[in-house]
C-alpha cells in the first residue's frame, strides 16, 4: 500500500512537475473539450451571424464569411412583418405547451401506478408501453393520417396536440417509472400509516420527490414537440395554423431559392426558447438526469 | 391503547413461498411485545399486515375486537416506525411529525402543541426548522419516533428501529423506548432480530422462524424453559452448548461427559443444553464433571471464555475472570444440574 501511495504522489514541491500535470490536463480535458465546443457551436454561430448580414454582404465573397459588417436586423423585421412566422411560433408554442401537459398528466399517472401498484398485467402493460414507443412515427404517421381525418382534424392544431402524445407518453411514462421506482416504497408506506389515501400519498410524497424528473420529462417532451417536423408536415397545410419547422423549411424556400436571411434568423428564433427552458431548469435537470440515471 | 390478537394468520407471498404460517398471537393492552427472529422468518411481515400494508393470505388481525383485515392502513390508528425511518425528505422535522395530524385533520394549534410536546421529550426542539438529511442518524431516528409518538395511536409498531444505529446509541435509544412504554401506557409490538434488545425490552417475546411461531413467553421464561432446541440457541450469547448424548434410563453419555440425568427422559437419543454461564468452578462430588481442553481464551474484564472441546464436542464455558487458564490448559469444570436442558434429537424439542 505505501509504495503504491508514494508512486501516486510523486516528487513534491518542484514547479515541473505542476508544469507538466497543467500540460497533461490541457491535453487530456481542454483541447478535446474545445474542438467539440468548435464543432457543435460553430453551426450556431454560423447561424447567428448569418441573420445579422445585410442582402449585399451575405454573397460578397470578398471578405471572410466569419463576422458581420454591418450588422442589421432586416431579416427580423422582414421575418415578422412579411411572412407568417409570428403564427409559426405561435402555433409551436401552443402544440408543444398543451401536448406536453396532457403527456405530463397521462404519463405521471401511468408512471406511477406502473411502478408502484401492483396489478394483473402490469409488467406487460410496461413493456407493451416501452415497444410503443419504439414504433417510429414514419409507420404510425399512415394511420393517424386516417384517425385525423375521420375526426375532421386537418389544418387544425388539435391534430398535432392529440398525436404528439402518441410518441411522448411513452416516453415520459418509461421515464418517470424509473424516477418513482427510485423513491423508497416505505416512505409511502409511512404516509399511509400515518393517515393519507393512497392519492394523497401519491400527491404529498411521491410526487414531490420526483419532481426533478418530471422536470426533465418535461423538458424532454417540450424540446420533441418543439422539433417535431412528419407530423407537423403532413396535418397541417394551410400556412397561418403550421408550426416553425414545417414554416420555415416550406416557405422560406421556394424551390431552389433560399432565402437565407430570413431562414437564419428563423432558425435562430426557433431555438431560443429551447436554449432558454434549459438553462433555466438546468439545476433541476441535471439532478433528474442522475437520478433517473443511477436508478432508473 | 388496543390490544391485537392475530388468529390463524397465514401470509403467502406466492403458492410456494409462505411468509408466515398459522400465526396465532394475542397481545395484550399496554403490553410491549418483542417478535424475534432471523431475518426472513416472516416477523416484519406480521408486523406489516398488521399495519394494513401486507394483504392478510388466511386468517384475521384483530385490533380490541374489530377485525382488521380489509381495513386499510390509515384508519387502524397504529403508528409505525421503519428501519429506515422513512422520513419524507423534502418535509421539515416539525412538518415530519404533523404530516399525521395534518392527514386527520387536526388544528393548527393541536398540530403545534403537540409537535412541540414530543420534540421536548425527543430533544428535537432545536431541529424542527431543519430538512431529515441535515440531521444525524440518531436524531432521524428520533424523529420517526416523534412522528408516531404525536399522533398517540392505539398501537405502535417498530420495525427493527435500533438497527441503524451505531453500538452506543442503540443502548441509550433502548433504554429510552422503555421509558417511552412506561410513560404513554401504549401497546407496543416491536420487531428486531436482536435477542439482547428483545430479552431487554419485551414484556413478553414471540419467537419465530420460517414463518413459525415457536414460542411465546417473559424474557425469563423464554431463557429458563425454552420449548425447543431452537429458542435455546437463539436466546443467550454465547449460544447454548449442545452435546449429542445417548440415553440409558437415568444415564446420559456423551463423548468427553456422562452424567445422571434427574429424571429418566424416555428418549434414546437426546441432545443436552448447557448454556455457558451454567458451569462451576467449584466441583463437588455429586455434580457432573467435565473436563475442558481449552483451544481459545477470550477474556473480557468481566467475563472469561473457555473455547474447547469435552470428547469430540465443541463447548462454551463462561468463568471467572481471575481463574488462570491458558491455552491447552485442561480445565475440569462442575455442571449445574439444576439449569440442564434435554432436548428429543429426533424432534428437537424440550424434554425438560
Amino acid at each position: 500500500m505505501a509504495s503504491v501511495a508514494r508512486l501516486k504522489m510523486g516528487k513534491p514541491g518542484t514547479g515541473r512537475m505542476v508544469g507538466d500535470k497543467l500540460v497533461g490536463r490541457a491535453i487530456r480535458i481542454y483541447i478535446p473539450l474545445l474542438l467539440l465546443l468548435a464543432v457543435t457551436l460553430f453551426p450556431f454561430y454560423w447561424m447567428a451571424i448569418t441573420s445579422f448580414k445585410s442582402a449585399s454582404e451575405l454573397f460578397d465573397f470578398s471578405v471572410s464569411p466569419l463576422w458581420v459588417r454591418e450588422p442589421t436586423l432586416d431579416w427580423y423585421k422582414h421575418l415578422f412583418t412579411q411572412t407568417n412566422f409570428p403564427h409559426w411560433a405561435l402555433n409551436t408554442a401552443v402544440v408543444a405547451t398543451v401536448s406536453t401537459l396532457i403527456s405530463l398528466f397521462c404519463s405521471v399517472l401511468a408512471g406511477y401506478s406502473l411502478a408502484r401498484l401492483r396489478y394483473r398485467g402490469a409488467d406487460s402493460i410496461g413493456w407493451g408501453i416501452f415497444v410503443t414507443y419504439l414504433v417510429p412515427p414514419t409507420l404510425l404517421f399512415l394511420p393517424l393520417t386516417f384517425v385525423i381525418r375521420d375526426l375532421h382534424l386537418f389544418n387544425n392544431l388539435w391534430a398535432l396536440i392529440l398525436t404528439y402524445p402518441t410518441f411522448l407518453i411513452p416516453f415520459c411514462t418509461w421515464m418517470l417509472m424509473g424516477f418513482f421506482k427510485s423513491i423508497p416504497r416505505e416512505l409511502e408506506e409511512a404516509a399511509l400509516v400515518d393517515g393519507a389515501t393512497r392519492i394523497q400519498a401519491m400527491f404529498r410524497i411521491a410526487i414531490p420527490l420526483a419532481l426533478p424528473g418530471i422536470l426533465a420529462a418535461a423538458l424532454f417532451a417540450f424540446t420533441l414537440s418543439w422539433n417535431e417536423f412528419l407530423y407537423s408536415l403532413i396535418f397541417l397545410n394551410d400556412s397561418l395554423v403550421k408550426t416553425i419547422p414545417v414554416g420555415v423549411t416550406q416557405e422560406l424556400i421556394h424551390g431552389d431559392e433560399f432565402f437565407w436571411g430570413e431562414l437564419m434568423a428563423a432558425a435562430l428564433l426557433g431555438s431560443v426558447p429551447v436554449a432558454v427552458l434549459y438553462s433555466f431548469f438546468v439545476d433541476h435537470f441535471v439532478a433528474g438526469m442522475t437520478a433517473g440515471a443511477v436508478k432508473g | 391503547m388496543a390490544s391485537v390478537t392475530y388468529e390463524h394468520v397465514t401470509k403467502k407471498f406466492s403458492a410456494d413461498t409462505t411468509a408466515v404460517d398459522d400465526l396465532s398471537l394475542s397481545i395484550k393492552d399496554t403490553e410491549f411485545m418483542v417478535l424475534v427472529g432471523p431475518s426472513g422468518c416472516g416477523k416484519s411481515t406480521a408486523l406489516r399486515m398488521l399495519a394494513g400494508l401486507e394483504d392478510i393470505t388466511a386468517g384475521q388481525i384483530k385490533i380490541d375486537d374489530q377485525v382488521v383485515n380489509e381495513m386499510p392502513p390509515r384508519d387502524r390508528d397504529v403508528a409505525m416506525v421503519f428501519q429506515s425511518y422513512a422520513l419524507y425528505p423534502h418535509m421539515s422535522v416539525f412538518d415530519n411529525m404533523a404530516f399525521g395530524l395534518k392527514m386527520r385533520g387536526s388544528s393548527r394549534t393541536e398540530m403545534d402543541s403537540r409537535v412541540k410536546e414530543a420534540a421536548r421529550i425527543l430533544r428535537l426542539d432545536q431541529l424542527l426548522a431543519r430538512k431529515p438529511r441535515q440531521l444525524s442518524g440518531g436524531q432521524r431516528q428520533r424523529v420517526a419516533l416523534g412522528r408516531a409518538i404525536v399522533r398517540q395511536p392505539r398501537a405502535f409498531l417498530l420495525d427493527e428501529p435500533l438497527s441503524n444505529l451505531d453500538a452506543m446509541l442503540r443502548v441509550q435509544t433502548r433504554i429510552e423506548l422503555q421509558k417511552m412504554h412506561q410513560r404513554l401506557g401504549t401497546t407496543f409490538i416491536y420487531v428486531t432480530h436482536d435477542q439482547v434488545e428483545a430479552m431487554t425490552m419485551g414484556d413478553r417475546i414471540a419467537v419465530m422462524k420460517d414463518g413459525v411461531l415457536q414460542q411465546v413467553a417473559p424474557p425469563r421464561e423464554i431463557y429458563d424453559q425454552p420449548v425447543n432446541m431452537y429458542v435455546a440457541g437463539f436466546i443467550g450469547s454465547p449460544r447454548m452448548n449442545f452435546l449429542p448424548v445417548t440415553v440409558s434410563d437415568h444415564q446420559a453419555k456423551a463423548s468427553g461427559l456422562e452424567l445422571n440425568l434427574p429424571k429418566a427422559p424416555g428418549v434414546a437419543h437426546g441432545i443436552l443444553g448447557i448454556r455457558p454461564e451454567h458451569f462451576l468452578p467449584n466441583v463437588s462430588s455429586d455434580d457432573a464433571v467435565i473436563d475442558l481442553k481449552v483451544e481459545v481464551l477470550e477474556v473480557l474484564g468481566a467475563d472469561q471464555y473457555l473455547y474447547g472441546k469435552v470428547g469430540s464436542d465443541d463447548l462454551i464455558a463462561r468463568v471467572d475472570p481471575q481463574l488462570k487458564v491458558s491455552v491447552d490448559d485442561r480445565v475440569r469444570l462442575g455442571v449445574n444440574m439444576r439449569r440442564l436442558h434435554l432436548f428429543d434429537a429426533e424432534t428437537e424439542k424440550a424434554v425438560f
